[in-house]
């Protein structure tokens, strides 16, 4: 989110609208910190209209900013609600409009997509607005979803593979496509993330709950504090032979309690919370609750199939090993000949590694001069005869299983027998290449590794969260993969029921686990895991087991989400640490205003001016300037808020040492610099006595 | 301060901690029942009142059960007490021939005791029988510091609980801390205090003429027996209205040595074992650490206040209402000792500490009797503050916060919250009502600033179940028995009952085991977040309170003004 699009006039527009239309008591009594801070500008705006004619201009300011404090406050809620919602009002609009293209008995009739049933095929072409959610099962093409993902990139769609969702409101860019809608009306993606965006106002989530009883318990303590300190003063007033009446006021008190209970926190609880669920949809999640977005924070184990998310789906051509007295080059010569026809992934990867390898370049080969000889699952090989001509004789080059291509050879190099045998006990699969009968080499495929893999397993570890690697290959393979890609465990041969079974005892050992799925099979794992994501491309049963979606189909997604989680209750924590160290500075403030003149001598100043650290002009420019550094701090932090604290993948020890000398030491530090620049700025301006 | 009071600081500071590592495994022992030592010499003794009174010690309670069982105990308590109090002059044993005590008195008085609190708005030679101090208050001595073990026991169980609703036996528990641990260990200490010269006869007061021909009143009575439980059960009541300033309630040095020893011997022995029942140290080493770190501030900042109070007043020292067998380095160590403890026997009168020595004083007990604290109450409060500061900075590391593996939620942080609060609560709203009172401000000895920290100490002492006075407030009115007595009831039951919802919350939920993403919980990190957790909750809430009273006295003794 760059900063234009953050303080998007609209948007702030909306907002200031919003944060007036939140005034409402009935809204305001959610959030008891800033229920009080309305309570008592009521209180200060009562009694100055109780005195009119006379106004005292000092109190005026006070009841100005304390109203300020709470609208800063509704505006951050309705910046936050904004930006998930401006995505969402102009999808909901788009989708409204849009004429679906219904394909029925092979005729294509005009209707609007809000008539779109499950099951109807539709027809998208370059520049149309897709209807509805759905799967794409004829054709490829560009898309641009940029309305939902904020991102202007077109991505690929086509039928059949992981790329086949489409969302709703998206536009076609190139091609034509044919489109199986999936969702009924109501229940499409806008929908629910308008649902999710809404919820996360409305509902909060246990963590929220149990901060905010902390806050509002902060606020008793800080209401006690100050109604005692009334009595207090009548008493010391008393005492001194004083008249303390024109300074121990109820604007003066309030403008105390006000700074005093945590409003910077409970005036951008609920913004925070908005915006954690606005960055989860921004990365094309769907949660089906706040409650597992926060769960997510708290992941210890990890679950993550490897075909897919550990590494590329197939295996690929790593390393040509050559018998005895064969030049490399003449084995990756005679392999990419042999590969040149295969549109197998592994194939095409034969190709690339000789080209990257030796630079040869892949020839066009005429079907005069070659006959391919596909593969099948009779032979076990593939390959390709050439035609003998004046310059290269005839030949036919066989690559295949190693067995049989034994078969169809003269003999067998002993060293490529060891060499085959080491190929796969290291996980990998070996193909054999022969020319006329001679056994040239072997190749060797693998399972490559996705390139960052291993570092981001490292970064899950520095969180504290272990990963394990889902596979069906036998042990062995998997525990070779596992090395490579650096996860910390692995489970080979893994069904249904032993994913379920591993999950269940991490779950006993009292561990949250996190797990990535798509297929039927994976549903009872994924219902059990306290995280469960699920590919949009997955199958119905996977994505209701599980809590979030993900529309990107994208595993490594999760790490992401964790992120997410964290950084959810990072922001509230700091804030929460922010707004309480900035009381010391306010008791530094006001205390020494009030009574400063308490058991003076002789118009002398009082002994509690000595507390008066920051040399404030006069008791009530001190006063003012706490108050309006009080409000002007929620607005100060409202992009902190929305953004989120910055997530660091360290150890706790550090992330908290971190945090406390920012949010903490900052939040001890902060108020004295703005309240004496605020008290020098209402000095000069003679905004006050 | 010379090198001689340096050394007294050090050499109290040492012992204490030697002693009390060993007393917290004894203690952890008694507490799990495991040491068959233990059970082969204090066993006959239990199964017998266990047999009297129809206990089956390894009954499990749930939290509920548990904390019915000590309200009612409790209660019972405070009947006996009471109605000794009203039928003193019926019964034996009151050989000076006291009357009945008034019933808002005695209401105070029985209150006081059961919850540990001790606050005396009695005088104990001239009110009470000797019945009335050895059945009533001595048997409470005892069995409100076994409450208060109960509780913290109950606690760690909870926190410790796998998926168990069961938090232990508060029958069994009060009756094991009271035979293993409390009697013995009295037993022990008025035998030597008596060897020191503290009084332990059931003879009459007796008449004495002096050098001056007056006639005077020497006070005696079973002191000894009752002075050792009383510091070393954090309870602080004296047998003499003086206190341990009494000469026949602390005679030598030797004694004001070991009673200040028991004060804080219990309450640190409890850390200990809680390491012990955690089976780990480092929490129980890191939250000892926090505890002395607040204890050794309070009294820099006391010794602090009295020498520049000697500078004021000509290098003599304040020595009004201190004793001169003991000094000032003595007094304040006492002090800061008793009101960190939740004791509330003085060696000193409070009232005449500097401005910030009885700041200090005033907001240990602020600060929730926590530093050490009471008898197991100490610990209990202590582990709210920790339960706090692990929310909040379990938050700051992005993971739901947990301690001990287990996750603090919605139900814990309620509690954790009610039982911080509580007592703070009471304070504010007791001075203020205070100060609203005419009548209540007659009861002040001091005017100005000096007058508001009288109050404020009044309500924290009760409120804080510490029991020490400021001295100086007359605090035997209507107002204030009925007030402070209602002040001790929410200053011990607020605490407590939550205290035992947490362990009954925590018991049933299963630990996870610790990652690098989680917190550690014994770490100097966390030790100085946990302390400065502690003193800006005390701090916000008071210091306008305290600004105006003992800060503001301060500042006008540097300008020579005094009160």
């Amino acid at each position: 989110m760059d900063k234009k699009t953050f303080w998007d006039k609209k948007l702030v527009s909306a907002a200031l609208l919003a944060s007036l239309v939140k005034l409402n008591p009935k809204t305001q009594v959610k959030n008891p910190v800033m229920f009080v801070t309305l309570a008592g500008a009521v209180i200060v705006t009562a009694g100055i209209i109780g005195k009119l004619p006379h106004v005292s201009g000092f109190e005026a300011q006070i009841a100005l900013w304390l109203w300020f404090t709470i609208l800063f406050a509704n505006f951050a809620e309705a910046m936050a609600e904004g930006h998930g919602k401006a995505r969402a009002e102009s999808l909901r609009k788009a989708r409204v409009e849009i004429t679906a293209r219904l394909l029925a008995d092979g005729r294509e009739t005009k209707v609007p997509a809000s008539q779109l049933r499950k099951d109807n095929r539709v027809v998208c072409e370059a520049g149309d607005l897709i209807p509805g959610d759905g799967e794409v099962v004829e054709g490829i093409a560009s898309v641009d979803e940029s309305a939902i993902t904020g991102e202007s990139a077109p991505v690929i769609r086509e039928s059949g593979g992981d790329r086949s969702a489409v969302t709703g409101g998206t536009k076609v860019l190139s091609d034509r496509i044919v489109i199986r809608i999936t969702a009924e009306p109501g229940h499409s993606f806008v929908d629910r993330m308008i649902a999710l965006i809404e919820n996360a106002a409305r509902q909060k989530t246990p963590n929220e709950i149990a901060l905010s009883m902390v806050l509002a318990a902060l606020t008793i303590v800080f209401i006690l504090a100050v109604g005692s300190l009334k009595f207090f003063a009548d008493y010391s007033a008393g005492a001194a032979g004083q008249d303390l009446s024109a300074i121990v006021t109820v604007p003066v008190l309030v403008s105390l309690l006000v700074c005093l209970i945590p409003t910077t926190i409970g005036g951008l609880l609920s913004a925070i919370g908005i915006a954690g669920m606005d960055r989860l949809v921004q990365r094309n999640v769907i949660a089906k609750s706040g409650r597992a977005v926060e769960a997510a924070g708290d992941i210890d184990v990890l679950m993550l199939d490897k075909t897919g998310t550990i590494t590329f789906g197939n295996r690929m051509a790593a390393a040509f090993i050559p018998a005895p007295g064969v030049e490399e080059r003449e084995l990756a010569e005679a392999a990419q000949l042999a590969s040149l026809a295969d549109e197998t992934p592994e194939g095409r990867s034969i190709v690339i590694l000789a080209k990257t390898k030796f630079d040869l370049r892949a020839k066009e080969l005429h079907p005069h001069e070659a006959r391919f000889i596909p593969f099948s699952a009779l032979t076990q090989f593939s390959g390709v005869e050439l035609i003998g001509l004046e310059s290269c004789p005839a030949r036919k080059i066989l690559k295949g299983a190693v067995a049989a291509i034994k078969a169809e050879s003269s003999g067998f190099p002993p060293e490529l027998d060891k060499a085959q045998a080491d190929v796969s006990n290291s996980g990998g699969t070996p193909l054999a290449v022969s020319d006329n009968g001679r056994v040239l080499g072997i190749i060797h495929l693998k399972d490559i590794v996705k390139g960052g893999i291993k570092e981001r397993f490292a970064q899950l570890r520095r969180m504290g969260i272990k990963t394990v690697m889902i596979t069906g290959d036998n042990p062995l393979t998997a525990a070779a993969i596992a090395a490579e890609a650096g996860v910390d465990d692995f489970m080979a041969q893994a069904t249904p029921e032993s994913k379920l079974a591993r999950i269940r005892a991490e779950q006993l050992a009292g561990r949250l686990v996190a797990m990535t799925g798509d297929g039927t099979n994976d549903a009872p794992a994924l219902a059990q895991a306290d995280v469960a994501v699920t590919m949009n491309t997955g199958t119905q049963a996977a994505r209701e087991a599980g809590n979030m979606v993900d529309l990107d189909s994208n595993p490594t997604k999760l790490i992401e989400i964790v992120e997410i989680g964290k950084q959810l209750l990072m922001t509230r924590g700091s804030l929460t640490t922010f707004s309480i160290s900035n009381d010391i500075a306010k008791y530094f403030a006001i205390i020494p205003a009030v009574f400063g003149a308490l058991y003076a001598v002789k118009g002398g100043q009082g002994p509690l001016s000595a507390l008066n650290v920051m040399r404030l002009a006069s008791p009530q420019s001190a006063i003012l300037s706490a108050v309006i550094f009080n409000a002007l701090i929620i607005v100060a932090l409202i992009p902190l808020a929305l953004r989120g604290v910055k997530y660091k993948a360290v150890a706790a020890q550090t992330l908290l040492r971190r945090n406390m000398f920012i949010y903490g030491l900052g939040g001890l530090a902060a108020p004295f610099a703005g309240i004496k620049l605020l008290d020098m700025f209402i000095t000069a301006a003679g905004l006050v006595r | 301060m010379n090198s001689q009071d340096a050394f007294q600081i050090f050499f109290y500071i040492v012992s204490l901690t030697l002693l009390a590592l060993p007393l917290g495994s004894y203690l952890a022992a008694t507490l799990e029942d495991k040491s068959r030592f233990q059970s082969r010499i204090f066993g006959p003794v239990e199964r017998s009142i266990y047999r009297c009174c129809g206990i089956n010690p390894g009954g499990q309670m749930n939290w509920k059960n548990y904390t019915a069982s000590l309200l009612w105990f409790n209660f019972l308590g405070f009947l006996a007490v009471f109605l000794l109090q009203l039928f003193q002059h019926k019964l034996p044993l009151n050989p000076n021939n006291s009357g009945p005590v008034e019933p808002v008195l005695a209401f105070n008085t029985a209150v006081s005791f059961m919850t540990n609190t001790n606050w005396q708005a009695y005088a104990g030679e001239t009110s009470l029988s000797y019945l009335t101090q050895m059945a009533g208050l001595a048997v409470q001595n005892f069995l409100s510091a076994a409450t208060g073990v109960a509780v913290f026991a109950a606690m760690v169980r909870g926190l410790m609980g796998r998926k168990t609703s069961g938090i232990g036996n508060f029958w069994g528990d009060i009756t094991r801390v009271t035979v293993r641990v409390l009697l013995p260990m009295s037993f022990c200490a008025a035998l030597i205090l008596a060897g020191q010269g503290v009084v332990q006869t059931f003879k009459p007061d007796s008449r004495v003429k002096t050098l001056e021909g007056v006639e005077q009143t020497i006070p005696l009575g079973p002191a000894a027996s009752q002075i050792a439980i009383k510091q070393a059960g954090s309870n602080g009541g004296g047998f003499f209205n003086a206190n341990s300033a009494h000469p026949l309630e602390n005679p030598t040095p030797l004694s004001n040595f070991i009673e200040m020893l028991l004060l804080l011997l219990l309450p640190a022995a409890c850390v200990f074992a809680y390491g012990k029942m955690a089976a780990d140290k480092g929490q129980a080493r890191i939250l000892f650490s926090v505890m002395f770190a607040v204890w050794a501030l309070g009294l820099a900042v006391s010794l602090y206040s009295e020498y520049s109070a000697a500078s004021v007043t000509g290098g003599l020292g304040l020595m009004e209402g201190k004793e001169t067998r003991f000094g000032i380095v003595n007094s304040v160590l006492w002090a800061a000792s008793t009101t960190a403890a939740s004791n509330g026997s003085v060696n000193a009168m409070h009232s005449s500490l500097s401005p910030l020595a009885g700041g200090a004083a005033l907001f240990n007990i602020m600060l929730g009797e926590v530093i050490f604290g009471g008898v197991g109450a100490g610990m209990y409060g202590m582990l709210l503050f920790v339960l706090l500061t692990v929310f909040l900075c379990g938050l700051m590391v992005g993971r739901t916060p947990e301690y001990l593996g287990k996750k603090v939620e919605k139900r814990e942080i309620q509690m954790v919250m009610a039982g911080i609060l509580a007592p703070g609560a009471v304070i504010l709203i007791g001075a203020a009502l205070t100060c609203a009172v005419p009548a209540a401000l007659a009861s002040l000895s001091s005017k100005g600033p000096h007058g508001l920290s009288e109050i404020l100490y009044a309500w924290s002492s009760a409120s804080g179940n510490n029991g020490s006075a400021f001295a100086g407030l007359n605090a035997n009115t209507s107002f204030y028995n009925i007030g402070l007595g209602i002040a001790m009831l929410i200053g011990r039951f607020a605490v407590i009952i939550p205290c035992l919802a947490i362990a009954g919350s925590m018991g049933v939920k299963s630990p996870s085991p610790p990652s690098a993403g989680t917190l550690p919980t014994d770490t100097a990190t966390f030790g100085i977040l946990l302390a400065a957790v502690i003193i800006i909750v005390g701090g916000l809430t008071f210091f306008p309170a305290l600004s105006l009273g003992p800060v503001i006295e301060h500042l006008l003794m540097l300008k020579g003004v005094l009160f």
